[in-house]
């Protein structure tokens, strides 16, 4: 017979008095859920900055994160297939959605979303998968017709690159970018809904919890499309450097667009953090002047047992440091890179303290349970709400990536690949 | 030419499509709204059969009886007569059938659920004669000397 | 722009149809149902916990594991039984081991020894879904595999439940949990099979002091109606606006 899996004992201890069914049921994956998530939104929306309000100076980073945004997308799902007890059911969200739940949204949110942003990399690369299906008309070699037959396919079949057709392609990105910003926003903030709505935690139910997840995941989706794009730009110096040697002029045409995107990118970073952080702030403020029944435990929760989670390694390290780090004149590439991976890091912090902070004091407000992160999976519980589930989500983008940059190359940002 | 722009559509259209008809086929027919509103009731109909169909356990006193009216008639007439046959006896499931005999828990910790002594002010718990049972014949099973159903201490064996 | 009354007018009414469309598309509502769903039922279960009466022996919880096949060597249980200890400081010392189910024969309180003379009170609370009448609970549920039935017991479809676990973040009494051998979610429901066959809830049944008592509501000549009517009782953590149908007789303010 199997050992008996009670769901969240092998990760839960419990302090003083805790209802005997409660422990931590939300655990790694649904703190990846909605990091994962606010990626995609954050991604999306540094796109659509581009398509829709024309800053033409995010235009070579907005190809590059579109088609980033399509490679988190299915890692917004994984988590929660991850968490599900039952993930072979997952269909049933779809099957029979009960609207009061604001779970039941993510099917139809999700799959929206999903269309839009396919729809507009299919509107700006149609014009590439004609000349691809073209220009391997004929050559020879099965691999070669099977992608052609594959390109073939994604034209669906609309062969017409006249320019009054490139033109409607550009006029449908831009209205589906347009489109795509709200419904980016509400598949993050309803996220947000998701924890601000359960009147049963103390600390989630806040009608700020979807604005504070919005601001959060457009700081952490542009964060991480801009450390990709350095990381990519480095990449072509090396080579570049490889090629023509160091002291080629080439590279310093790449690292001053590079410096140039950089720069640009982080001020709109620096305005939505400043949002996220207000907005926090004005919450805990509240929380504690109005002290209600639960600012007790919540107190001794955000104040003793995790305060070196929130006040050092959130808002300290994740936060206030690359703030200044940003801010501070004569920006460096190195020193950008510093500053988003502390954002990165403080936005994934912010989410733990939500998803495990919530959890960590007992519906009774008379005790703690405390989380241990499973490292080595010794069941396939532990493997999915463990450290190793946890990488396997975060690693999966990157995979996806490159293999969607097969087809859909977005990283030429030489001026005839400009449209 | 026909406008290019709807072909994404088109494609998005096949997938809700696609999506109707596997909703049609993998929904259970009685799924609806079979409670007070769609909020608490829109749920599968034949669930509730499915609960209602679960196996009876405890069977209560009235079917002891109906085979062991005299061990039923003595405990009843006792201090322990509240107390459930199948609290102690287990419970009855199908019993003569299968189980053919009950596991009688005749453990010191089945007792005390009631008699080990706590500090209780104003609980009921503090009425029921207690004993400390590190203290008291630690060693000995309740029933050497305790009959169950004649709690009496005059009817000590 | 501009924009007349007109077109404001016809763009609203078009979104609100857009809008609609998707909702009405998934909703499944045929005459029938709608009269069934408005039927008015003589029956709506309701529990009542007299904590004047309760020990502490247990026998409620482990019979409710046994009836309902929940994993007698879990430590979770559709329903608990909790000790509080006031001590003169003022503090209270609550707990529940194993839900309870074997009883409390320990006077430490998590290892804790309490000397016994700064004890003012000490009493046992029993616990268990209060099948309320807005079931937050069922409110949350992605796919409708909780649900509320006529006579007021909330169910858990066992063959459509995904296993989110958004229901037990949802319930603010700490009722539910994952069943270990179904791993779907999993509540007390006061033994539905036995009380829609005519028998009592296995917990009510097994408690000698007659502490747990199960009723119909919309009988007033039901002896647990007629308490809840004519005496003074409460409900737990009547703040979350859940209606809870589980009644209590002398609750402490202590009480969890």
């Amino acid at each position: 017979m199997d050992p008996l899996i009670i769901h969240g004992m092998e990760w839960t201890t419990k302090e003083l008095f805790v209802y005997p069914n409660e422990f931590i049921y939300w655990s790694i994956q649904i703190v990846m859920y909605p990091y994962m998530t606010g990626l995609v939104a954050g991604a999306f929306v540094l796109s659509s900055l581009y398509h829709v309000f024309g800053q033409k100076d995010l235009k070579d980073i907005a190809r590059f994160s579109l088609v980033f945004s399509l490679a988190l997308l299915p890692t917004a799902l994984m988590p929660l297939l991850f968490h599900l007890q039952q993930p072979l059911r997952g269909i049933n969200v779809m099957m029979t959605p009960h609207f009061t739940s604001a779970i039941s949204a993510f099917g139809i949110v999700f799959l929206t979303y999903g269309a839009i942003v396919l729809s507009e990399i299919w509107f700006v690369y149609r014009q590439y998968f004609v000349e691809q299906t073209v220009a391997l008309q004929g050559q020879p070699g099965t691999g070669v017709a099977a992608k052609r037959r594959l390109y073939h396919i994604l034209t669906l079949g609309a062969y017409d690159t006249s320019a009054a057709a490139v033109a409607q392609d550009k006029k449908a990105v831009k209205i589906l970018a347009g489109v795509g910003i709200p419904v980016a926003c509400f598949l993050h903030g309803y996220a947000g809904f998701i924890f601000g709505s359960v009147k049963a935690n103390a600390l989630w139910m806040s009608p700020l919890m979807p604005v504070i997840f919005i601001m959060s995941a457009v700081v952490s989706g542009i964060a991480l499309c801009m450390l990709t794009f350095i990381a990519i730009m480095e990449w072509k110096k090396f080579r570049t450097a490889l090629a023509k040697g160091s002291g080629d002029g080439s590279l310093h045409v790449i690292g001053g667009v590079e410096m140039d995107v950089i720069g640009k990118a982080s001020r709109y970073l620096i305005g939505f953090l400043v949002a996220a952080i207000s907005l926090e702030l004005l919450d805990l403020i509240f929380r504690g002047y109005t002290a209600m029944k639960s600012w007790d435990i919540l107190r001794s929760v955000l104040y003793h047992k995790d305060f070196v989670n929130i006040f050092v390694l959130q808002y300290g390290i994740g936060n206030l440091l690359p703030f200044i780090l940003l801010l501070l004149p004569r920006l460096t590439i190195r020193r950008t890179v510093v500053a988003l991976i502390f954002i990165l890091y403080g936005v994934f912090m912010m989410r733990w303290n939500v998803v495990i902070g919530g959890q960590a004091f007992s519906l009774s407000f008379a005790g703690f349970m405390h989380y241990h992160l499973p490292i080595l999976p010794h069941n396939m519980d532990t493997y999915k709400e463990g450290l190793l589930g946890a990488l396997t989500v975060a690693t999966t983008p990157f995979i996806l990536f490159w293999l969607i940059n097969k087809i859909v190359p977005s990283l030429k940002f030489s001026k005839e690949e400009a449209q | 030419m026909k406008n290019h722009v709807w072909r994404p559509l088109y494609v998005v259209l096949v997938v809700i499509a696609l999506l109707l008809v596997a909703r049609y086929f993998l929904v259970p027919s009685d799924f609806g709204v079979h409670g007070k509103n769609f909020t608490y009731g829109f749920h599968r109909a034949g669930n509730i059969m499915d609960w209602q169909a679960v196996s009876i356990k405890y069977q209560g006193r009235e079917s002891c009886n109906e085979c062991h009216p005299e061990n039923v008639a003595t405990n009843s007439s006792s201090k322990h007569g509240p107390i459930q046959c199948e609290n102690c006896h287990g419970p009855a499931l199908n019993h003569p059938e299968n189980p053919e005999k009950l596991t009688i828990d005749t453990s010191r910790d089945l007792c005390l659920r009631c008699h080990g002594a706590l500090p209780t002010p104003g609980s009921q718990r503090s009425r029921i004669k207690g004993i400390s049972p590190d203290t008291h014949n630690p060693e000995i099973p309740c029933i050497d000397c305790h009959n169950p159903h004649k709690p009496d201490l005059e009817e000590m064996q | 722009m501009k924009c007349s009354r007109r077109d404001l007018l016809t763009t609203v009414c078009k979104a609100a149809v857009a809008a609609a469309l998707p909702v009405a598309a998934f909703r499944f509502l045929s005459p029938a149902e709608v009269r069934a769903a408005v039927a008015d039922p003589a029956l709506r279960w309701g529990f009542l916990v007299d904590t004047e009466k309760c020990v502490g022996c247990g026998f409620c919880v482990k019979a409710c594991k046994l009836e309902n096949e929940i994993p007698y060597e879990a430590p979770v249980s559709r329903t608990w039984v909790e000790r509080y200890i006031v001590t003169r400081d003022g503090q209270t010392h609550i707990d529940s081991p194993m839900a309870g189910q074997n009883g409390f024969t320990d006077p430490k309180v998590r290892d804790e020894v309490i000397d016994p003379s700064e004890i003012t009170k000490a009493f046992f609370v029993p616990k268990l879904c209060n099948q309320c009448d807005n079931p937050a609970c069922v409110q949350v549920c992605p796919v409708g595999a909780t649900y509320q039935t006529k006579d007021g017991v909330v169910l858990v479809d066992r063959d459509w439940c995904i296993g989110c676990g958004y229901c037990i973040m949802a319930c603010p009494y700490g009722v539910r949990f994952f069943h270990p051998v179904h791993k779907v979610a999993e509540k007390c429901n006061f033994c539905y099979h036995r009380i829609s066959k005519g028998l009592k809830s296995a917990c009510v049944e097994a408690c000698p002091f007659g502490a747990r008592q199960i009723g119909n509501l919309k009988d007033p000549e039901d002896p647990v109606t007629r308490i809840i009517m004519t005496q003074r009782v409460a409900v737990l953590k009547d703040e979350y606006g859940t209606k809870p149908q589980v009644f209590y007789i002398g609750l402490d303010r202590n009480v969890r």
